[in-house]
């Protein structure tokens, strides 16, 4: 019919025709509830799914190069929550974890993540995210798809982790209660995950000033052009899966009763981290 | 006495009377036309618009709901039901006109009810009462605030009517209350969503691509007879057959679309609207930029309704010919 249908057959084609025979018969394999039109409630569409695959695919193999530990931790089946420290002033290892889940273990797992309240407002990235499986990060929504045994990432530092200055890597900043909260209500096992490679994508420095004028959350400088951070440096990624952890206990217990579980969660990915980085040799390789 | 127990007597010898505001309109009738066909109901209408293709059992009362009349339709003490969907949506109705009909009048009406002591009131809310927010989880609860007059005045009518609906709810404990609040109503209605989807070219936001859930306007009817079932009470969602985005059904319906940046499409369309050439009334916009879409699940447990039309039937069916 229109310019538009002409070329979202062409897309479609060539995506096809890169997918390979990997990705993309893990693309067929990935289970999810599709209505008669192929898109989930949450606006999730199996034909969109083969472009993100194909990019994060991409992204995870050349690009970052990512190499994963502990794959065998990722459950095939049941409803999951990942944990995951968070770094490098771009959501990259958001896309980098998604990856793994989706590329490394032997049945594909579509991992969700949780995105900004604002990203509904931002055109194209309001309709784009949901159709790669993301979906805005409300506890309602969140309960909702553990309850439907699915596999959420949740960063509980949140923008104090991904925005904090090159200066203060691999410092874990203060975790946030409400996973913990969701996952012993729904009965999730926790899956640590922590991420190395990700702090030196976009060493930056954080123009504080210039972020309280702006009034976003910071202002990160790199000193490379073009000096934002818009795109990573191709540093090499390392992903360690830790064994998954149970929790039980009452999720309306008092912030300091869940603090301790929290502490354990976040002991776990620190002691990964350390693991991680004496095993490593080099930044970029 | 609840009405567990007043309503057998009752309802051995007899049809239960039910009156229905707004059935000239076109959703009006297929609930007429649904309850008529069931034997269980004596249809009435009560609209201040005629109503042409009356079957001859349905006794039609042309009276404004505000007036004297209207009260006299109650007075008899002889109605078991009343089913309240005449409500104004004309967007060019000034605001004075337009809460004084829907706000004053279901107040009204609701009084009537519980004067003449009807034991069952179903009034058809609507799931835009929540409002579309970025923030809104995918899924809204019964219990989700009604935030739609935040962001447009125009709303406000229709969050008081739920608000009004639910104040009696818990004032009348004689009185089974049911509100319904069905999610995007698709079909020959005349109702913002299928006005819209029957444009062509449709104009879309560009960049923007929202979930969306509609309902057939059959499964409305159905669930209108689900809520007149004795016992039932309390506030429900209404959801059709389940969930796609805006630009799939405009697909499925075969119509062009016309993307405008959404800062140019505000003022484009108030414009527009300001000189009489959209019908549109900018403030929906929201609607086609956010999700506002709701749970169901209460509504299958309690009342056991379910929708039966397809997707595919439910969007095709703003086509179909009247």
């Amino acid at each position: 019919m229109g310019v538009t249908d002409w070329l979202r057959r062409r897309l479609d084609h060539a995506v096809d025709d890169r997918l390979g025979d990997d990705v993309g018969a893990r693309t067929r394999a990935l289970v999810f509830r599709g209505n008669e039109y192929g898109y989930d409630a949450y606006g999730l569409g199996r034909d969109h799914l083969k472009v993100a695959a194909l990019l994060a695919g991409w992204v995870y193999r050349n690009y970052f190069r990512c190499q994963a530990h502990g794959v065998e931790h990722i459950p095939a089946a049941g409803r999951v929550l990942f944990v995951a420290n968070h770094s490098g002033q771009l959501p990259f290892d958001g896309v980098v974890i998604g990856s793994a889940c989706f590329l490394e273990p032997p049945q594909p797992r579509l991992v969700r993540s949780m995105v900004e309240h604002f990203v509904p407002t931002v055109p194209f990235a309001s309709y784009l995210l949901p159709r790669w499986g993301q979906i805005t990060g409300t506890p309602e929504n969140c309960r909702r798809l553990l309850e439907q045994d699915e596999a959420i990432l949740v960063f509980p530092e949140g923008a104090r982790g991904i925005s904090k200055p090159f200066s203060r890597r691999y410092q874990l900043q203060s975790f946030g209660l409400g996973f913990m909260r969701l996952a012993l209500a729904t009965g999730t096992p926790i899956v640590p995950v922590a991420v190395i490679g990700a702090e030196e994508q976009a060493p930056a420095i954080n123009l504080k000033p210039l972020a309280r004028l702006l009034g976003a959350p910071s202002f990160p400088i790199v000193p490379y052009p073009p000096f934002v951070p818009l795109v990573p440096l191709p540093v090499k990624y390392r992903l360690y899966f830790g064994e998954a952890l149970t929790f039980t206990g009452d999720p309306d217990d008092d912030d300091d009763v869940l603090e301790d579980k929290v502490r354990a969660v976040k002991h776990r990915i620190e002691s990964m981290l350390h693991l991680g980085l004496r095993e490593r040799k080099h930044v970029f390789w | 006495m609840s009405s567990g127990e007043r309503a057998p007597g009752r309802d051995d010898r007899r049809r239960r009377k039910v009156v229905i505001t707004g059935i000239s309109g076109r959703l009006g009738r297929v609930v007429a036309r649904a309850l008529h066909h069931d034997p269980r109901f004596l249809v009435e209408g009560l609209d201040r618009r005629p109503f042409p293709e009356r079957p001859k059992d349905i006794v039609h009362h042309q009276v404004d709901v505000r007036s004297k009349k209207a009260r006299d339709v109650f007075r008899a003490g002889d109605v078991d039901a009343l089913v309240h969907m005449g409500l104004m949506h004309d967007p060019r109705a000034t605001p004075a006109e337009l809460y004084s009909w829907n706000v004053g009048g279901t107040s009204k009406l609701l009084e009537y009810c519980q004067a003449y002591g009807v034991p069952k009131v179903v009034v058809l809310s609507s799931a835009n009462v929540y409002g579309p927010r970025p923030e809104n989880p995918q899924f809204l609860s019964e219990e989700a605030p009604l935030l739609a007059a935040q962001r447009f005045p125009a709303m406000r009518d229709l969050v008081e009517i739920d608000h009004v609906a639910s104040t009696f709810f818990w004032k009348a404990r004689d009185t089974d209350t049911v509100i319904l609040r069905p999610v995007h109503i698709l079909g020959r209605v005349r109702n913002a969503p299928s006005n819209y989807l029957r444009l062509d070219p449709i104009p879309v936001l560009l960049g923007f691509d929202p979930m969306a859930q509609v309902i057939h306007e059959r499964d409305v009817a159905e669930a209108v007879l689900c809520a007149l079932a004795p016992g039932a009470r309390g506030i429900y969602n209404v959801v059709g057959p389940g969930e796609v985005p805006l630009s799939v059904i405009i697909r499925e319906l075969g119509r062009r679309t016309l993307p405008i940046p959404h800062p140019v499409a505000r003022p484009l369309y108030a414009l527009a609207f300001r000189l009489g050439l959209s019908s549109y009334p900018v403030a929906e916009f929201d609607f086609i930029r956010y999700v506002c879409m709701v749970d169901g699940a209460r509504a299958e447990a309690e009342l056991g309704f379910r929708a039966r039309a397809t997707l595919r039937e439910t969007i095709r069916a703003v086509d179909e010919p009247s």
